[in-house]
């Protein structure tokens, strides 16, 4: 039981989910299917709320090393969730000035706009400016030239970096714009590369993955691949 | 001979009478088109209508059409709680700053106590007049109209998209016309057509192209299902990182660390997800055999829930239930870049001796998969997001790129059913290789020869078939 009523769960959503796709008058169908999976993974998310809460809690009540950041951690989730949650110092609408809870929580200058603006953003986007440097790393060790292969990525590279520069730009100026040879200019030859070869390579992936999203749908739906609910009987 | 002085007199007159129109034509707005009708798109999805008209003629400068629907209800609500709201908020600031204004200067208020009593003085403003504050509502034919498009001087047909299926609309256009002076000029509004509901359709005809595609796919695979079922061996190719996962788990028992499984950041709605679970099981199952500790960081919890239970049959099935801690899979966050901290931490504290990273993922790729190369943990990556592979191809040991990844549950598992759906999906692939070839013969032949019908025929396929 504990098998089979999910599967026949996944089997009809799914299918409703393909018969909304091509008959319209079904398509509500598909929309009500998909507000259900919003609503599961909604209550899913005290499961993991909860999940937090438990592995936080047991290290700082252990001891173990960075105990006091998973203090930090609790705070910050506590007091951003009470302020949220509690609508804290957000001026009611002005549409409904007598309702206390009528304004817009989001709205620039309340609290949680501030902890979201002042924050949030500056650690997310220190995280993220990370990644330039993780670029530099990894492409120093793709670009070997170990062998044949390992040349032509490097060299392709190279005429990829160039051409989006205003070095590659200068390099190649005195090729005529509008001569046979334009073409061979680097920011040209850039476009072209980008547009013919990583094109072809990146739709020939492309085909390859809707294939075995198709396949592997399939066989989810017919209830052949059961891995998804922890085991295959 | 000398003329008639009467006769002069009118001809001057029809003269000036002339120059008079004339000017006067230059000056008048251009006609409005006529005969605006709107239908509903026949055999469509919902949401599209038709709206023809009649070109005016002799019309100088004629520039093209605008083509103007009305609003639907809730467009009218929101426009007019915006309208409403800002009147509101500006007579609440308006008071407000009067306020302030007569504490500071007359009554000699210091400015925190004054801030405070304004406020409460425009709060009452704005009490006393929300219900004065009623929106102006004009527009031709004592409607509210929305520009849907602007369209060339000799077109007569516009299909409207994206509208609503339950709401009904009426359509009007204008002529625009060039004006003497270089400028632009609108005609009065044509009149309105009728009201029409854009209602979808029993089926959408333009998505049978792709139906008959997926009915065919799906019977490939279906038929290599049972092709495989009937006892037909069926033969893969070796899948380097799934054979890997082995040697990345024993290796990590052997240096007593940690694996570390990342299943994407995406929830259990997105199939690359799914994918990730699948091997999960395997990698808990080998680690489980080999006594190894898995750590599950999740980002979403749906997806922590499914990997406790995939992990605990896997430990089950491993005959290890004891060693299974249902707390080394936990959720982090939802956020991106909040997961990929932790996460990035995780790998450079605890230096897992091996790092799978199985999922749909994002900028957060080479972020993790670098910093699991730093600590020198063999990796194994597997994603179906094409932007993201570059990235893990060079910082990983092995990737499953794209279908591969898909394919690790059928690989895995060797049922005959599995295998033969893969075998089902390279049918798929064969066809998909036809149709590129003929449409390329076919695109190419058209732009050689400049054939008409060759041209209808790729753009067919394009809106049809690609675009479906």
């Amino acid at each position: 039981m504990k098998r089979i009523v999910p599967l026949w769960i996944t089997a009809i959503v799914g299918l409703v989910l393909i018969i909304s796709n091509f008959l319209p008058g079904t398509r509500s169908w598909g929309e009500e299917a998909t507000t259900w999976f919003g609503i599961i993974a909604a209550v899913a998310f005290v499961l993991g709320g909860g999940s937090l809460l438990k592995v936080h809690l047991k290290k700082i009540s252990d001891r173990n090393s960075g105990w006091a950041y998973s203090m930090i951690v609790l705070g910050t989730f506590s007091a951003t969730l009470a302020v949220g949650l509690f609508k804290i110092g957000v001026s009611p609408n002005p549409a409904f000035p007598d309702v206390p809870w009528s304004g817009d929580v989001q709205g620039q200058g309340t609290p949680f706009w501030w902890v979201y603006e002042y924050v949030f953003k500056p650690l997310t986007a220190t995280m993220f400016a990370m990644l330039a440097f993780y670029i530099a790393s990894a492409a120093f060790r793709a670009f070997r030239a170990k062998n044949f292969e390992a040349v032509l990525l490097l060299g392709t590279a190279f005429i990829i970096l160039l051409g989006r520069t205003f070095a590659g730009y200068f390099m190649t100026s005195w090729i005529p714009v509008d001569g046979p040879f334009s073409g061979l200019r680097l920011e040209e030859l850039s476009v072209y590369i980008m547009q013919v070869f990583n094109t072809a390579g990146n739709r020939a992936i492309i085909i390859g993955i809707a294939l075995g999203i198709a396949g592997t749908s399939l066989k989810i739906l017919m209830g052949l691949d059961r891995s998804y609910l922890g085991g295959g009987d | 001979m000398k003329r008639p002085s009467s006769l002069l007199q009118t001809n001057s007159l029809l003269a000036m009478l002339t120059v008079m129109v004339m000017i006067s034509g230059a000056f008048a707005a251009p006609p409005a088109p006529t005969d605006v009708v709107a239908e509903d798109l026949p055999a469509d999805g919902g949401g599209a209508a038709v709206v023809t008209w009649t070109i005016p003629e002799g019309v100088d400068g004629l520039e093209g059409f605008q083509v103007w629907r009305t609003e639907t209800v809730s467009e009218s609500t929101s426009r007019v709680g915006n309208e409403r709201g800002a009147a509101l908020l500006a007579i609440q600031n308006q008071a407000y700053a009067n306020e302030y204004q007569r504490l500071v200067d007359v009554e000699g208020v210091a400015p925190e106590d004054a801030s405070m009593q304004a406020r409460a003085v425009a709060r009452q403003a704005v009490i006393d007049q929300r219900t004065s504050v009623t929106p102006t509502e004009t527009g031709p034919h004592g409607r509210f109209w929305v520009l849907v498009d602007t369209v060339s001087d000799d077109t007569d047909r516009l299909q409207v998209g994206k509208l609503s299926p339950s709401d009904e609309y009426r359509f009007m256009v204008y002529t625009v016309a060039k004006t003497s002076d270089g400028g632009v000029e609108k005609s009065a509004a044509s009149a309105e057509s009728g009201m029409v509901l854009p209602v979808a359709s029993g089926i959408d005809v333009k998505r049978l192209p792709l139906f008959f595609i997926l009915a065919l796919l799906c019977g490939a695979v279906l038929f290599f299902i049972y092709w495989a079922r009937s006892g037909r061996p069926i033969t893969i190719r070796k899948i380097a990182g799934l054979s890997a996962v082995d040697e990345a788990v024993g290796r990590a028992t052997e240096m007593g660390r940690p694996i570390l499984y990342v299943p994407g950041i995406q929830d259990m709605d997105d199939l690359q997800t799914v994918a990730g679970i699948t091997v999960l099981g395997r990698v808990a199952k080998t680690a489980a055999e080999y006594d190894a500790r898995i750590e599950v960081p999740t980002s979403r919890s749906l997806v922590m829930s499914a990997a406790r239970e995939t992990v605990h049959s896997s430990y089950l099935a491993a005959g290890r239930t004891d060693a299974y801690n249902p707390d080394l899979i936990y959720y982090v966050t939802d956020e991106q870049f909040g997961y990929t901290a932790y996460a990035s931490g995780l790998i450079v504290r605890e230096k897992p001796a091996a790092c799978f990273y199985m999922g749909c993922f994002f900028a957060e790729s080479l972020i993790l998969a670098e910093t699991g190369n730093s600590v020198g943990a063999i990796q194994i990556a597997g994603t179906a997001m094409p932007s993201q592979l570059p990235f893990f191809v060079a910082a990983c040991d092995y990737t499953l790129i794209g279908e591969e990844f898909f394919a690790a549950s059928a690989y895995l598992s060797g049922q005959p059913d599995q295998l033969g759906s893969l075998k089902g999906q390279d049918m798929g692939k064969i066809i998909v290789g036809a149709v590129l070839i003929v449409g390329c013969l076919i695109a190419t032949a058209a732009v050689v020869t400049g054939s008409e019908s060759l041209m209808h025929a790729v753009d067919w396929f394009k809106g049809s078939v690609l675009s479906a």
